[in-house]
């Protein structure tokens, strides 16, 4: 082979970038997230597999309807009223930022801007 | 017709990929067994095609020149378009490798009446080229928060960059918009142009639908059909297959495996393709060599050896024939002989 020496550095460089995750993990990081579950509660707004995948579209939304369009009429779900607000609502039964939302959050390496305004309860 | 070909085949593979997840115990072999061939076969071919190219000779010093090459004091070189040393040859290297610099150089010709010719430069490849690379860079780079844990600031930064608009949420991705409109793009300047279309074949259009289709699916997974695409679930399972104790938990949505089953065709089309420009590029021998052809001689490997011929050796060789013509000798001639 023609220059051996540079073409192999390269191809080593390349096999151990696209490699890195083999390298990276350790038995540590194969633990999953745990939540820690409400306790006064056994419903919430929406079936769990759903709040799971879509809670941030539906807190978008209420957002915007509270806090752009004004209309802060409360949510009516299986008779219940529940008010579109994070800290009114959410948090009166996921009380823990830090044992719930950032869990998932952390592991996932998402970073919701809630918290921008919101204030995170103290733990 | 020629997209039209490749187009099924994209449409194909995502229907296999749809119709076999539905089939218990089809997700093992769709997220555990086909990605690893995929990785196998990707870097296993990268480091083919590139031991192939190593081994290919470089007969001739054949860099392309583009402007004043090494010449006398007064004249100016012009140093990146026609390097003479290796150090310009990296600066060469680099700004094409980063900037796309000989796209930059793309023209357009028109004919006129009259008939009148005309050169104009011509952006828009090297526009939606740059941008598309590099929002699939960025991209490549994000999903690594599924693979590593925990997972790298360098790697939460480029998500923070490119989440930065805040728009929506989950957070809307600058590169998601950039890399779809670059793709669709590339592909209206294959339909489109007339030239260009020409020239277009099969493999020049599959890369584009397939690649299409991993970007279409994902942005589908992250704003749209949200339904069991469970971040958590599907993180597992890249960490799993990174430390090679693969664990399916829960059910993930198929749209995910689509996705997956997308990445996976391009991992394995990726070596034996027009793609490996990534690797291909490093060793261009248009690219890579310096224009120095009159201060070193460049030589051919394949070049039989040639062996020093002295005239005594050639005169051992022909004497006899020599002697008998009558050619004069300087040594075991018949005067020599005549004389002792």
């Amino acid at each position: 082979m023609y220059d051996r020496v540079k073409i192999s550095t390269g191809l080593l460089v390349v096999v151990l970038l696209v490699l890195i995750p083999f390298f990276y993990n350790n038995d540590a990081s194969k633990a999953a997230p745990e939540l820690t579950m409400p306790t006064n509660a056994k419903a919430c707004v929406l079936p769990r597999a759903e709040m799971r995948a879509k809670h941030m579209q539906l807190l978008n939304t209420w957002r915007d309807e509270v806090v752009r369009k004004g209309d802060s009429r409360p949510v009516l779900v299986d008779g219940k009223e529940y008010p579109k607000s994070l800290q009114l609502n959410c948090m009166e039964c996921h009380t823990s930022k830090v044992n719930f939302c950032d869990k998932c959050h952390n592991y996932s390496s998402v970073r919701p801007y809630c918290w921008d305004c919101h204030l995170a309860p103290v733990e | 017709m020629k997209y039209a070909f490749p187009l099924a085949a994209v449409v194909a593979l995502i229907l296999i990929a749809l119709i076999a997840v539905q089939i218990p115990g089809m997700q093992y072999l769709f997220g555990v067994i086909i990605p690893y061939l995929a990785v196998a076969v990707f870097v296993g071919g990268f480091i083919y095609r590139l031991c192939y190219w190593g081994k290919s000779p470089v007969p001739f010093n054949i860099p392309t020149t583009c402007g004043q090459e090494f010449s006398l004091p007064w004249i100016k070189q012009d140093k990146l378009e026609c390097p003479s040393t290796r150090l310009q040859v990296v600066a060469r290297m680099f700004l094409e490798i980063v900037l796309f610099r000989s796209l930059w150089r793309n023209t357009k010709a028109t004919m006129y009446e009259g008939p009148k010719l005309t050169y104009e430069s011509s952006k828009w490849l090297w526009l939606f080229g740059i941008v598309f690379h590099y929002s699939f860079l960025i991209i490549v780079l994000r999903h690594l928060r599924l693979f590593l844990e925990p997972v790298p600031s360098c790697v939460a930064l480029v998500e923070i960059l490119d989440s930065l608009l805040q728009v929506g949420a989950p957070l809307m991705y600058i590169t998601d918009a950039t890399i779809l409109l670059s793709l669709i793009m590339l592909l209206l300047r294959r339909l489109w142009n007339p030239y260009v279309r020409y020239i277009s074949l099969a493999n020049d259009y599959f890369p584009l639908f397939l690649i299409l289709a991993i970007v279409g699916t994902g942005i589908l997974m992250r704003y749209f059909i949200r339904s069991n695409v469970d971040i958590e679930a599907i993180k597992q399972l890249a960490i799993g297959l990174a430390t090679l104790h693969p664990t399916i938990v829960g059910p993930i949505s198929s749209l995910f495996y689509v996705h997956l089953f997308l990445v996976c065709t391009l991992l394995v089309y990726f070596p034996f393709s027009k793609l490996m420009h990534m690797g291909g590029v490093f060793l261009s021998p248009t690219r890579n060599l310096a224009n120095d052809s009159r201060m070193h001689r460049h030589i051919n490997p394949w070049n039989p050896p040639i062996k020093p011929h002295s005239y005594a050796s050639y005169e051992d060789e022909f004497r006899e024939d020599m002697i008998a013509q009558g050619i004069p000798v300087e040594q075991g001639g018949p005067q020599e002989a005549g004389a002792k």
